[in-house]
């Protein structure tokens, strides 16, 4: 139910709405809720709407502590 | 995917087990609630219990928005749709979801009552529109994620004068349900499982922000890591968990920062408050009447809340008597520990609304892992 999925902006049109692109497939969702959003940011989007921000340099130091953290021990995560 | 695929990684999730399986200490027993019901989907899946230490368990929490709809309100939008001739739209998940006398939002449907199925709430404003000379009533669920998009369509209905559109408002809060897992009179009849931490909600927490979590942690002295819904995210919320059990801390830590920071999605509280006011109390399924937990209508939008649109009244109506929904929501029981579980309760004959979703305790369990429950029940402390 609270699933929602990352998307890439790709242009912003009237209305509040803009064109994402989801893993290869072009839809059309509300960004109403989200601040400044432009083509090119990252967003998940969930019934339709985008919710949040994604923040790809966050993701890179996620995954980068993941693989630190199986390698040696006693690494932050 | 982008941003799914990297999270999914087999051998960054075998690097994350043997952390896990290094850190955990031997000598005692972690218990960590994830109260997502996207965790417990994520963790039957891919099977996240079997890469952890036997004395690392998930406890599954009640956040699973269909799970804890109630009969009574069901109800509601069902004789909406048959007795009152509405167009009642809702999310695929409802329609299932076991009401009073066997009934449901797709037996209604199949009865000549006009249910749609809508993807999103502005497509139930968009059927209003279509629809003029006919009352469509959006029955809105879910938690805090899925609230903004209702408060949007109800402000929009209201600015553009759409007379017909109204809302039956079901919307829940996820601290109001985790303090009522940690206490509530409920908790001296069933038990309660000693926890020592919580997976915190992804997508909610993308709207709320950490801050509200401060509270339990500092309260009741419980460790939470909010986490995104992917195996990895999980994995590594638990040995952030662990990590700060086994150094005695109780803080809220933030592994979904990609998406998630302290103070949420500000735009969207504020649609939500100008929108929506606080329930006194509401019922949930599995967990009762919990105070505050819910959110209502505001006078202003009056003429688009479809409870006073329509008179409608409440009434409560009890589980099934053998469904243990309400023990597993509270993590008191295991699905198998029900006698229905598999038998008479399927996800094709749903008994219990904990078995209609596939993010419900009982159906995930179902579809993923019971055949693999050979580990002992889960201690109870009255
Ligand atoms: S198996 Fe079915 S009846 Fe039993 S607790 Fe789960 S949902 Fe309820």
């Amino acid at each position: 139910m609270c699933l929602a999925v990352p998307a890439r902006i790709e242009s912003l049109e009237a209305g509040e709405q803009a064109v994402i692109d989801v893993g290869g497939i072009r839809k059309r969702v509300s960004v109403a809720l989200v601040e400044g959003v432009a083509p090119g940011d990252w967003v998940i989007v969930h019934v339709g709407y985008a919710l949040a921000r994604l923040d790809p340099e966050a993701a890179a130091e996620t995954l980068a502590a993941m693989a630190a953290a199986g390698l040696e021990p006693g690494t932050l995560a | 995917m982008k941003f799914v695929d990297e999270f999914r990684d087999r051998d960054l999730g075998q690097g994350l087990a043997a952390a896990i399986a290094r850190e955990a200490k031997p000598e005692r027993l972690y218990q960590f609630m994830e109260f997502c019901g996207g965790h417990t989907h994520a963790i039957s899946r891919y099977g996240v219990t079997d890469l952890l230490p036997a004395n690392v368990r998930m406890v599954h929490g009640p956040g699973c928005p269909v799970c804890v709809l109630p009969i009574g309100r069901v109800d509601l939008a069902i004789d909406l749709a048959l007795g009152r001739g509405v167009i009642l739209c809702s999310y695929g998940d409802t329609l299932r979801v076991p009401a009073s006398a066997g009934r449901s939002l797709l037996k209604a449907k199949a009865a000549g009552g006009d249910v749609r199925m809508v993807y999103s709430a502005a497509d139930a404003l968009r059927i209003a529109r279509d629809n003029p000379q006919r009352e469509v009533v959006f029955l809105a669920i879910g938690f805090e994620t899925t609230t903004p998009p209702t408060a949007l369509v109800i402000r929009e209905a209201h600015a553009t004068g759409v007379a017909n559109f109204s809302v039956l408002c079901n919307h829940v809060l996820t601290p109001a349900a985790i303090v009522n897992i940690l206490q509530s009179p409920e908790v001296r009849d069933l038990g309660t499982v000693p926890l020592d931490g919580f997976v915190g909600p992804a997508h909610v927490s993308s709207i709320i922000g950490t801050r509200p979590y401060e509270f339990f942690a500092e309260e009741f002295r419980k460790p939470v890591v909010v986490a995104g819904f992917e195996p990895l995210d999980v994995m590594q919320a638990i040995l952030m968990l662990v990590r700060q059990v086994n150094e005695g801390r109780a803080e809220v830590e933030n592994q979904f920062s990609r998406v998630v920071d302290r103070d949420g999605n500000r735009r969207a509280q504020a649609i939500v408050a100008e929108v929506f006011e606080l329930r006194r109390e509401f019922e949930w399924r599995g967990l009762g009447t919990v105070p505050y937990s819910a959110l209502a209508i505001r006078a202003t939008f009056a003429a688009h809340d479809a409870e006073r649109r329509f008179g409608l009244e409440y009434r409560a109506v009890p589980d099934n008597k053998a469904c243990e929904c309400g023990a597993i929501l509270r993590g008191v029981k295991r699905p198998v520990e029900c006698k229905l579980f598999g038998g008479a309760c399927t996800p094709e004959t749903p008994m219990g609304s904990c078995m209609v979703s596939s993010e419900g305790a009982c159906a995930a369990h179902y579809s993923y892992g019971r055949f693999r429950d050979r580990v002992p029940a889960t201690p109870v402390v009255a």
